[in-house]
């Protein structure tokens, strides 16, 4: 039975191995994302910019038509490790890109830079780990470490005079993350610090209740998508939001503010993006996508944008030649690109080293909500874990 | 067991696990190299599936906490190895004990209910060794924990994809193995016997308690194996592991392929995946972008199977509940 | 004593919404002995219903009135195609089938409504904050809650006491055979409670929507919370889910504005303040799994 088997397994095998050796006729991308469940608008935000990027580039880089494949990972790290492995090992694509969550970049990492030696590029989740000890020669960020965003809003606070501050987060890695972020730059007093249940808590009274007794002149949270869209309605309802103000990370974006509206008006955020930043790639890139889509485009469109532009710049410098993956990555690090952010360096873990701005909630003219730049928070900011990674 | 040589089931069986067997050499041959990545999993759900048939099967208890063994038994290789001890020696034992004392400890309270009020406290436990595992903040919490694969220096190579599989696949065949003589020895015969009526056995004067806490501790024992094999697999461990939509799955496999039948798990286990990663495309090919919606189609799909194939893959190809 | 006061309330609202949820799944449990796992998407489609016509409408209260009986219709319809032929099937057969309708509707909502979340406003007349006491401010929209909740609770406490319905449900959540047996028109009877208990889950859904969002999958993390609270309560118990629901309430709201203080009083506050979220989230699983080793049929339940 066993011997039968291999028998016909080395028929085929020798069939097949006459093949030509394939010749790559065209650049193939892996973009992993959420695109199900209910986070899926993160996803397809992220999908729309790829899009677009690739109808600047006019659908090729490096003389080479571009094809993508995208892979949903239904929000679990597993099945994101699944999915990647297939980009990999499937289809054989040039480079993976996508990643909203930590847990599913760090489950998926592995697979593709080492075993697949794949070129990987978070649009969105920056562990630590991966800014220290994990980085990886095949591991390039269009975004940021979780630690630098909340930092600078940290900084940001000091320079404001804000002199009492309640931390709120969801309990997980990143959640913890961000809050140990900015009590690392604000100097006030920390009047209060919550961690509520993730992913499934719906309610946010008691913490308001306790936010309300403990009187603090302002309030920094970390509520991703949906969960952003809770807090900030439970805030503005209890009012509160009469009383002290709002400051957050990734809680209030373009796609959770047609579901806040006016509540969020008014309150501040950090990003190192902005809709608004006065650099010719970005006008372009945000004016054509509210043309085409009729919204905003957020933060995680502009890095997927920006991670689509960084291989095309690899692949134009190369002449569509990526055979050679030293090359590739030795490019890549040049960061050779007009990025929607406005130019920016690749630190020694590749991560970008970038601006932070403080953004304020408004209305756009035709009364759409939306966020402005009102100041800088830092410049050329480097993320605190660099030092830790073997690559100099 | 005087049954023609070629029925159908006996067919299948045999085919699917040659094919099984010639997974490596067959991908290699195809350059598939996915397929066997593919094929790991399965085998390695196949294996906690299996495991879970035993309580569920043949005991008639419905676990919905059964991802917790996936947990233990991985976090207990990845503990180890974040504590840079990487020997498969030290590692697996100490992994199948954990998973044995927990089996033990949640049987022993949670057997003293029934039906649905079993489905639940065994899910109240497998949450909480779920926010357990987020709350340990030294081993990644949520993020989870990036580990090496087990050494069994001088013996296996873990790192080799078609060893990894061939170990996987021989631990399957032997849980098989293992899983049929014990449905067919007495300690099965009790368990079944329990599980149709219990006043009965306990009147006949069997500990019926005593042999369904043993039977939890050797479903334990497996689900832990499947844990470490998961572990090593992915090389990576993470509170996701254990959800209770795993342990979903995990119901769905045995249902699907059949409940109380030896070779269930491992049918419900290649249609589960198979679906997963071949609806997909299929729908992809009827028009392009309708693959995203898969689960709209496999959604129904079990529900037909739960209404019209009772007893899963296995009564379609003429088994019968043990 | 005015925080306390709050929180206490906090935890009343939370219990009442839960309850809201629960009672719609121990009824169609204890008198049809379905284990619904679909019964989280029916309140999440609830909300998206009631989002529908409250955009349409534009009036809050207008859009809920008529999301109310759409629901029972979408309910009644379920009933008729796919559970009325698990009744007699094995709860394995049901979890299996339910899961995958789980499964189904999720994707039908991205389908019909799109992957982004909906948002349904406070109604401008519950949008202010009342004085509860002087000086203390509580949103009002959270005191409507608390008085649908109640109310709901009320309605079901006379429905279940009083009426032939209620007497129909008491005896088949005892013994279902019996029921059948006094010449009921049974398959009208299930269709109806199983409307019922539809509605009630919409209407938790869309009263939970203006504090929450209306999202995909926002049904699934919440089911698991109201399958909690009916087994603590003992299945198809109505009163066993409110108690339970009350209790689950301030169990979860102790835990998170008090433990993190009454842990500080003998731990270092590093560590209390990353104990107290771990031990507040898997509280009412401890809480769940004493009940049933104390009393392995929950609270108020009869059988198993």
């Amino acid at each position: 039975m066993k011997t039968g088997l291999l028998g016909v397994a080395t028929i085929a095998a020798l069939g097949l191995g006459l093949r030509p050796v394939w010749a790559q006729e065209s650049v193939k991308i892996g973009f992993v994302s959420t695109f199900s469940g209910p986070q899926a608008a993160i996803g397809e935000d992220m999908r729309r910019s790829v899009e677009l990027a690739l109808e600047h580039l006019g659908g090729k880089m490096g003389g080479k038509k571009i094809e993508v494949v995208y892979e949903d990972d239904q929000f679990k790290p597993d099945v994101g490790k699944a999915r990647s492995e297939k980009l990999v090992q499937q289809d054989k694509v040039n480079f993976i890109a996508g990643y909203i969550w930590s847990n599913v970049l760090l489950a998926s990492l592995k697979t593709v830079t080492d075993e697949g030696d794949t070129i990987l590029i978070s649009a969105n989740a920056g562990p630590s780990q991966i800014a220290g000890e994990l980085c990886n020669k095949n591991f390039f960020s269009t975004s940021w470490n979780n630690d630098q965003t909340p930092m600078a809003m940290g900084d940001y606070l000091n320079t404001k005079g804000v002199k009492s501050l309640y931390v709120v987060g969801p309990n997980y890695a990143a959640g913890k993350d961000m809050l140990a972020g900015v009590k690392r730059t604000y100097k006030g007093k920390l009047l209060g610090e919550d961690y509520t249940k993730w992913p499934d808590q719906l309610d946010f009274s008691a913490e308001l209740t306790k936010i309300a007794a403990a009187k603090p002149e302002g309030i920094f949270i970390f509520y991703p998508g949906a969960h952003g869209v809770q807090f900030v309605k439970q805030w503005a309802q209890s009012g509160l939001n009469k009383t002290v103000p709002l400051y957050q990370v990734f809680s209030i974006d373009a796609i959770t503010l047609p579901q806040q509206g006016d509540l969020a008006l008014g309150t501040l955020g950090a990003q190192e993006w902005v809709n608004d930043l006065p650099n010719e790639a970005n006008k372009k890139y945000v004016a054509d996508f509210k043309k085409k889509h009729g919204v905003y485009p957020s933060y995680y469109g502009a890095q997927s944008y920006d991670a689509i532009m960084l291989m095309a710049s690899a692949a134009e410098a190369l002449k569509g030649d990526l055979s050679n993956k030293d090359k590739v990555r030795a490019e890549m690090k040049k960061a050779n690109f007009k990025s929607v952010r406005g130019d920016f360096k690749f630190n020694t873990n590749q991560f970008p080293i970038q601006n932070f701005y403080i953004q304020e909630t408004v209305k756009d003219p035709q009364g759409m909500m939306t966020v402005k730049t009102i100041a800088t928070a830092v410049t050329a900011a480097k993320d605190p874990y660099f030092e830790k990674c073997p690559m100099k | 067991m005087s049954e023609p040589l070629l029925s159908p089931r006996v067919l299948v069986t045999a085919l699917l696990l040659a094919v099984l067997a010639a997974l490596p050499l067959l991908t290699q041959a195809f350059d598939q190299r996915y397929l066997l990545s593919v094929g790991t999993r399965i085998v390695i759900w196949s294996i906690a599936a299996v495991s879970l048939n035993i309580i569920l099967g043949y005991g008639g208890l419905v676990s919905f906490g059964h991802a917790a063994f996936f947990g233990i038994g991985g976090y207990a290789v990845g503990i180890l190895s974040a504590e840079g001890i990487q020997n498969g020696w030290v590692q697996w034992p100490v992994a199948l004990a954990a998973s044995i004392l927990w089996a033990a400890l949640v049987g022993a309270l949670s057997l003293r209910t029934r039906g649905v009020y079993f489905i639940m406290i065994t899910l109240a436990f497998a949450q909480l060794v779920y926010y357990l595992a987020s709350g340990l903040e030294a081993y990644g919490g949520d993020d989870g924990l990036n580990i090496s694969r087990s050494r069994f220096p001088g013996l296996l190579d873990l790192r080799d994809k078609a060893t990894f599989y061939w170990l996987c696949f021989a631990l399957l065949c032997a849980s098989l193995w293992f899983c049929g003589r014990l449905a067919h020895s007495r300690f099965g015969a009790v368990l079944r016997g329990a599980r149709s009526n219990e006043l009965r056995m306990q009147a006949l004067g069997f500990p019926v308690f005593r042999y369904r806490l043993v039977a939890c501790i050797v479903a334990g024992a497996l689900g832990g194996l499947a844990g470490i094999l998961l572990a090593n697999e992915g090389a990576y461990v993470s509170p996701a592991m254990m959800s209770w939509v795993k342990s979903g799955d995990l119901i769905v496999i045995v249902v699907l392929g059949g409940i109380g039948v030896r070779f269930g798990p491992l049918y419900g286990a290649v249609a589960f995946f198979a679906l997963e990663e071949l609806l997909k495309p299929a729908l992809d090919l009827m028009h392009k972008g309708w693959g995203e919606y898969w689960q709209i189609v496999f959604g129904p799909l079990l529900v037909l199977i739960a209404l019209y194939a009772r007893g899963g893959i296995a009564s379609l190809l003429g088994f019968r509940r043990a | 004593m005015d925080y306390l006061l709050i929180q206490v309330l906090n935890g009343v609202q939370l219990g009442l919404l839960m309850f809201l949820l629960a009672a719609g799944l121990t009824l169609t449990f204890g008198i049809m002995d379905l284990v619904n796992l679909a019964h989280g998407s029916l309140y999440m489609i609830g909300a998206y219903i009631a989002w529908t016509f409250v955009t349409w409408t534009d009036s809050f209260v207008l859009g809920a009135l008529l999301a109310l009986p759409a629901t029972f219709a979408l309910g009644v319809a379920v009933e008729a195609v796919v559970m009325r032929r698990l009744y007699a099937r094995d709860h394995l057969d049901q979890v299996l089938a339910t899961f995958g309708l789980i499964l189904f509707f999720n994707e039908l909502v991205r389908v019909i409504w799109g992957p982004a979340g909906k948002s349904i406003a406070v109604p401008p007349f519950l949008s202010h904050t009342i004085e509860i006491l002087p000086g203390v401010p509580y949103p009002a929209y959270r005191f409507a809650l608390i008085v649908v909740g109640a109310a709901v609770a009320l309605l079901l406490a006379w429905l279940v006491a009083r009426t032939r319905l209620g007497m129909l449900i008491r005896a088949g959540a005892s013994n279902r055979r019996m029921i059948a047996a006094l010449g009921v028109n049974i398959e009208l009877l299930f269709s109806l409670v199983f409307g019922l208990g539809a509605v009630f889950a919409g209407l938790a859904g869309l009263m939970a929507a203006p504090i929450s969002s209306v999202k995909i999958g926002m049904g699934d993390d919440i089911l698991i919370l109201a399958f909690v609270i009916i087994v603590i309560g003992g299945i198809g118990s109505i009163k066993g889910a409110f108690v339970a629901a009350m209790v689950v309430g301030q169990i979860d709201i102790v835990g998170r504005a008090f433990l993190p203080e009454l842990l500080k009083t003998f731990m270092p506050p590093a560590s209390a303040s990353a104990a107290a979220p771990a031990i507040s989230q898997v509280a009412i699983y401890i809480v769940m799994a004493g009940v049933l080793v104390w009393r392995p049929t929950g609270l108020f339940g009869q059988r198993a």
